[in-house]
């Protein structure tokens, strides 16, 4: 066997940090793909004989979705708040940023059903209209990403208060996580939600 | 004494079962990299199998276009299944398989980041393909009249693809985070930065054709106008199993190349920077995926007319971005790689021949991808285009065989026959030109894709069974590579640590490779590390 000059072990290179962006990338192209062919439908159909998207007797209830959208900010201070937090080994804070990121992602859970409640926009349309699957489908997938998020708040808390409080790299990630959260609802909020 | 005889046969027994359990048991929760490759290898080589067979039998029944041998739904099932399957079930696996295994040797770690996941990833995978497989059987795929079998067919197919994310997500955080210390990413071996920018490229395309995916799936549910229903199923994600979306999935296959031609040569590989750049051109396919859209050249007529060369201009631009700029990079790398060989003493081998004939097909695929998107031509719709698929599909497989026989000994500890494996290379060569260059000429004579009925003037029976030899040549190929595995890989001739000579980190350590891979943490001064330690220092 060649030996090569041993080197010290190196030093541990955010491992958790760069994963959790490159899944947030795929997150990304995930919600944008998905909002790409909402709008291209959302062009053919208003170009077409009804010259209409939105299926007649539906209203966004913008409250609820603007609640949404401004529930981001607190939740992108919160994470922040717990990294900034974990920096200062204040074991008490970072606890508390991250229950209440959890907190405000269960409130956006409960906005998004209020808003589907509201709406009583039927998933079958017999019209033909894609509206409805379209809407389900990618807000649903926003659903599933917010309560991955919840969880991943719940996994780094309980790692950070049963004692591994060394491992800050998963405080910076699960901000990140939430960051693509945010910007992602953005993206939906405006096309979905705004342009209508 | 009988009764301490026949207890020890029953302890020895169930010590047996116990034993076959345990090893299966490791091998279900495996997160050791090496195992998980060798999975994902493994069953990428098996499915190709099943792959091969019925190109085979599609082959044969279009050599009498005017008979069926088999039914209606059968047949459009089958073309389905052939084409997901060759990318998804062979090509990406096989590509990813390798990448799982090599890449943390390559690159002188102690394992894989995020193994779990990786290892979810291989589950989700398996269980996504199977669900696939018996969608189709049951008549529920692209074009399918079972409905539920449809919608299963959907589901599926995005839990196999959301599997081969995870695992993408893990061969580039390694890549970007394992790395041994000194090694910057102009040192990473060229086969790890193919797996980089491949697993990137897959971050971007697939889950795109995932959001496509659960479009298509609540639509197929709840109201099947909007996507077009059972039939628009392969529409919509039609752009993920087509050019140039297929060069991302080879690109492995090309690193694989690259990284053999300076192993073969002994020398270092001149330009290395140039060749990185060139793979990394060939990621420029995975912007061609993002936008899901067919590129094109809508040329037509005679003559450039000068009025319109503005737009004509911006046409051919838009085409060679998203076709030709991948074409270049592959160039590129066969350019610089024979200038490896300026005064050296090659030595050919098993994996540099199945390298150097699979980046061979993949590059004549590239082309015909090339000629394919020409309006004016009118191959698009017809077998050409199969033809395309096949040279790139079986061309990445014939340098994913040549991968496993380079590697194997990191894996296994043993090495292959090299005769047999030579005999292997070419068989599979001539099978990839028989299953796909009949199709080229087929396609200028305008036999339809996806049909067995059709009638245009030329030895249309010659072509199809042409190509029906071919992928049975490729059946036997490599239902003899696996033999050949098998055997060898068992009882073969024990591999030294550095068998073929080579030039990175991974021969550094003992074959097979042990569970942490190094006991040392290397520090590394140049992208031939293993080279600076020869006598040589790659001047043979």
């Amino acid at each position: 066997m060649l030996a090569l000059p041993p080197a010290p072990e190196p030093a541990p290179r955010r491992q958790m940090f760069v994963g959790t962006s490159l899944a947030a990338v795929a997150g990304a192209m995930l919600i944008g793909g998905m909002l790409a062919l909402w709008l291209r439908f959302r062009d053919l159909a208003i170009a077409g004989p009804d010259h209409r998207w939105l299926p007649k007797n539906v209203t966004i209830p913008e409250v609820a979705s603007n609640i949404m959208l401004l529930s981001f900010v607190g939740v992108c201070i919160f994470a922040q708040w717990a990294v900034y937090a974990a920096r200062r080994n204040d074991k008490q804070h970072v606890g508390i940023a991250l229950g209440l990121t959890a907190l405000l992602g269960l409130a956006v859970i409960n906005a998004q059903i209020t808003v589907y409640v509201q709406m009583g926009l039927p998933v079958s349309d017999t019209t033909g209209s894609a509206y409805g699957v379209m809407f389900y489908a990618v807000t649903g997938t926003m659903l599933v990403l917010f309560i991955v998020g919840i969880v991943f708040s719940m996994v780094t808390a309980f790692r950070y208060l049963g004692g591994r409080t060394s491992d800050r790299e998963i405080v910076t990630a699960h901000a990140i996580y939430w960051y693509f959260i945010a910007a992602a609802f953005s993206m939906l909020w405006f096309v979905v939600y705004v342009t209508k | 004494m009988t009764t301490i005889d026949t207890a020890s046969h029953a302890a020895s027994s169930d010590a047996g079962v116990g034993r076959a359990l345990s090893t299966v048991a490791a091998w279900a929760t495996t997160s050791d990299h090496k195992r998980l490759g060798r999975l994902l290898i493994v069953m990428g080589l098996l499915a190709l199998l099943a792959i091969s067979l019925i190109g085979g039998l599609l082959g044969f029944e279009r050599i009498d276009a005017t008979s069926t041998v088999l039914n209606a739904n059968s047949i459009t099932q089958l073309f389905a299944l052939n084409r997901v399957g060759l990318a998804f079930f062979v090509v990406v696996p096989i590509m990813l398989g390798l990448a799982v295994a090599v890449v943390p040797l390559q690159l002188g770690a102690r394992s894989l980041a995020f193994p779990r996941t990786a290892s979810a990833g291989f589950w989700a995978w398996l269980f996504g393909m199977t669900l696939v497989i018996i969608s189709i059987a049951a008549n529920g795929g692209p074009g399918g009249g079972a409905p539920k079998f449809v919608a299963l067919f959907i589901a599926s197919y995005g839990v196999m693809l959301a599997g081969l994310v995870a695992i993408a997500v893990s061969v580039a955080t390694s890549v970007l985070t394992t790395r041994a210390p000194g090694m910057n990413m102009r040192r990473v071996p060229l086969f790890s930065w193919s797996a980089l920018v491949s697993a990137l490229g897959l971050l971007l395309v697939l889950p795109v054709a995932i959001g496509a995916v659960i479009y298509l799936y609540l639509s197929y549910r709840y109201n099947k106008v909007p996507f077009g229903g059972n039939t628009g199923v392969l529409q919509w994600l039609g752009f993920s199993l087509s050019q140039p979306t297929t060069f991302l999935y080879v690109l492995p296959a090309i690193g694989f190349a690259a990284e053999i031609i300076p192993v073969t040569a002994r020398r270092r590989m001149p330009m290395r920077t140039v060749v990185l750049a060139g793979l990394a051109l060939v990621g420029v396919a995975a912007l061609g995926g993002v936008t899901q859209s067919e590129q094109i050249l809508p040329w037509a007529g005679k003559g450039l007319n000068l009025d319109q060369f503005g737009t004509k201009f911006a046409d051919l631009l838009n085409y060679a971005f998203f076709m030709a700029l991948p074409v270049l990079g592959v160039l590129l790398v066969l350019l610089i790689g024979p200038l490896a060989f300026k005064g050296s003493r090659p030595k050919i081998t098993s994996p540099f021949l199945f390298g150097f004939f699979g980046l061979g097909m993949i590059l004549v695929g590239m082309l015909g991808a090339l000629v394919n998107g020409v309006t004016d031509l009118g191959l698009r719709g017809t077998v050409f285009e199969e033809g395309v698929y096949t040279y790139i599909c079986y061309g990445a497989v014939l340098a994913g065989m040549g991968a496993t026989a380079y590697w194997g000994p990191k894996l296994w500890g043993r090495r292959l026959p090299e005769n047999k494996l030579i005999g292997l290379a070419l068989l599979g060569t001539l099978a990839t030109v028989l299953s796909s260059l009949p199709y080229f000429i087929a396609g200028f004579a305008d036999q339809p894709a996806g049909s067995i009925t059709f009638d245009y003037s030329g030895p249309q029976n010659l072509w199809n069974v042409l190509v029906t030899v071919g992928h049975v040549a490729m059946l036997v190929t490599v239902f003899s590579f696996l033999g050949v595995a098998v055997g060898g890989f068992r009882r073969g001739q024990v591999a030294g640590d550095d068998p073929w000579d080579a030039q990175t980190l991974e021969w550094a350590t003992s074959s097979p490779a042990p569970v942490n891979n190094f006991a040392d943490v290397h520090s590394v001064t140049s992208a031939e590390p293993l080279l600076d330690l020869k006598p040589t220092g790659g001047n043979s």
